[in-house]
């Protein structure tokens, strides 16, 4: 039995793929405040869309109340703050509290199964917002500022924030290539197609799902966090808003469901719609949800699932090619 | 010593008690049929003995070890091969695939598999999700026989089968016994259970109300119990079984 993971071309963009990182790590350099602004924003939704990917795609866990986390690293990023954390250092410690509060969710939604784990995220979330609206101590329904960031100088404080997102973005990129390509990653997958199949071939169910819960709570709470420190400013409606979630579906749908690649193409396609058309009001909306019907329909796997199918090239190859060469025999 | 055990064990749904106070046991080799009608708790029963339910109260014995709090997946590495009810394959996986995941060192190798299942044999390399629920059902058994248990547990296998089909499978299955497998079959098709299994125990309610060799107790008694229409009068085998 032969077992092959990487190709020529994946092992050549993998190269490449660290050349990437060094390139945008000198965008500061070569570019005004609103270029890393806005390439924050892309890290951001490359964020969200590999970790809804990581949920659904690869484990089955069709969660639509990522928000939640998104949501809480955005808040603690506050919370640490007031209490004298360095507002960067906030940032990434806002990212690891939201992986903790996600383990004592994980007990109560993983009691849920298919549809109703889907509503039971969503309602967590909107338990979420709900107390951070009613807590003035962070600012209630008005929400709040982010005021610890203004002892930088603006464009000094742009460019800390754009290194911020890109090292998350790049941890967490590794972390969940890392996961997926693990033994752990087979399990998830197995765990998707059948959960019950999955546990009567020794698949170590809740403890696989939890892991990929938990990554997907660091993971949307490093989003949220970065988001706070890139506008500075939030509320819990928008933070904590459903619209997180439909992105993140409109990401991995458009770009194909568990494909480690995809998310990023449908991210990056979701950066453009958005930098084209956002100041359509809500033709745009209505664009994006044509958009997401059209691709669905002709590409049932997603752009990328397209590409591969077509050209049969895997960049970031998660899986593994099972070749059965002999079986053996049975002896007593 | 057994190499299952369980004492006394009950298991609820929220606030509904599905298995009360249930006590047998099983040594290497032998084949128990756990009958009884549809609610009556033989399902639960076996999910609980392979971890996919938390019992209560009670304790559950395997080999020399109390496995009540281990986790489903730990069980599977003791020796436990769960074919779980309403068969759960790998639908992208073909056969051979879905074979092979399971496989774990013994007896038991792909060959060995598609030899005591004849019916899979022309169709290893078929997705699981364009097969026929015989060989669906086939697949399981055979993907829970690859992972090397020393206790097979077998929920519903004839459920929602074609009677060819199920004549194909119980043909398999007596192979499977032949060849030394220790078994715990939940069925509901009672004549079909006797003639398998060694011993017959019956739920009713969450309770065993009776327990015996197959070939000593008619099938009368055994229906008579499934319906609960002599509960009263029959008396439960020794905890022991009738070892």
């Amino acid at each position: 039995m032969s077992v092959q993971r990487w190709t020529r071309v994946s092992l050549l963009f993998s190269g490449a793929t660290a050349g990437i990182v060094v390139i945008l790590a000198l965008v500061p350099f070569w570019f005004g405040p609103n270029t890393t602004e806005k390439l924050t924003e892309l890290f951001v939704l490359i964020i969200l869309a590999a970790m809804w990917n990581a949920l659904a795609g690869y484990a089955g866990l069709v969660s639509i109340g990522q928000q939640a986390f998104i949501g809480i690293g955005a808040y603690a990023v506050i919370v640490f703050t007031d209490h004298g954390i360095n507002g960067y250092v906030a940032v990434v410690l806002a990212a690891l509290f939201s992986g903790l509060i996600s383990l004592p969710i994980s007990l109560l939604v993983f009691r849920l199964r298919g549809g109703q784990f889907a509503i039971g995220t969503w309602v967590v979330a909107e338990i979420f917002r709900l107390l951070v609206t009613n807590d003035q101590s962070i600012g209630g329904g008005t929400g709040r500022s982010l005021d610890a960031l203004n002892i930088y100088a603006p464009a000094d404080r742009q460019a800390y924030t754009y290194w911020v997102a890109l090292a998350l973005m790049t941890a967490l990129m590794l972390a969940s290539f890392v996961l997926l390509r693990s033994r752990l990653g087979g399990a998830l997958q197995a765990i998707r197609d059948d959960e019950r199949a999955a546990e009567s071939v020794g698949v170590p169910v809740a403890r696989a799902k939890r892991i990929v819960f938990l990554l997907a709570a660091v993971g949307c709470g490093a989003a949220g966090a970065i988001t706070m420190a890139n506008t500075l400013t939030v509320t819990p409606d928008s933070i904590f808003g459903i619209q997180w979630t439909a992105y993140m579906i409109f990401m991995v749908l458009l770009g194909g469901l568990g494909t480690f690649e995809g998310p990023v193409l449908g991210a990056l396609v979701l950066f453009g719609v958005q930098q084209e058309f956002q100041g359509s009001g809500s033709w745009y909306l209505v664009g994006l949800g044509a958009v997401a019907i059209a691709v669905t329909l002709v590409f049932p796997r997603g752009l990328w699932g397209a590409l591969v199918d077509r050209f049969n090239i895997r960049l970031m190859p998660v899986g593994h090619t099972l070749r059965t060469l002999v079986s053996r025999r049975s002896e007593s | 010593m057994s190499l299952l055990e369980v004492r006394d064990l009950e298991v609820r749904h929220g606030l509904l008690q599905a298995v009360r106070g249930v006590s047998f046991a099983l040594e290497e080799g032998d084949t128990l049929a756990l009958v009884g009608a549809n609610g009556a708790g033989k399902s639960t029963l076996l999910r609980a003995i392979a971890g996919g339910h938390r019992p209560s109260r009670g304790q559950i014995v395997f080999g020399d070890r109390d496995i009540i709090r281990l986790p489903a997946y730990k069980r599977v590495a003791l020796g436990m091969g769960l074919v779980p009810e309403g068969r759960h394959l790998f639908p992208s996986l073909t056969v051979e695939e879905n074979l092979v995941v399971a496989e774990r060192p013994g007896y038991w190798t792909l060959d060995g598999v598609l030899e005591a299942f004849p019916m899979l044999a022309p169709r290893r390399k078929s997705r699981a999700a364009v097969l026929s629920g015989g060989e669906r059902q086939a697949t399981a058994i055979g993907r829970a026989l690859m992972t090397n248990p020393r206790l097979l547990l077998l929920d519903e296998v004839s459920l929602g089968l074609a009677p060819v089909a199920v004549e194909d499978l119980y043909r398999s299955l007596r192979t499977v016994i032949e060849r030394g497998a220790t078994v715990l079959l939940v069925e509901q098709d009672l004549g079909r259970a006797m003639a398998l299994c060694q011993r017959v125990a019956c739920m009713l309610e969450g309770r065993l109300v009776l327990e015996g060799h197959s070939g000593e107790l008619t099938r009368e008694q055994v229906t008579e119990a499934y319906f609960g229409l002599r509960r009263a009068g029959i008396e439960v085998g020794s905890r022991e079984g009738s070892q």
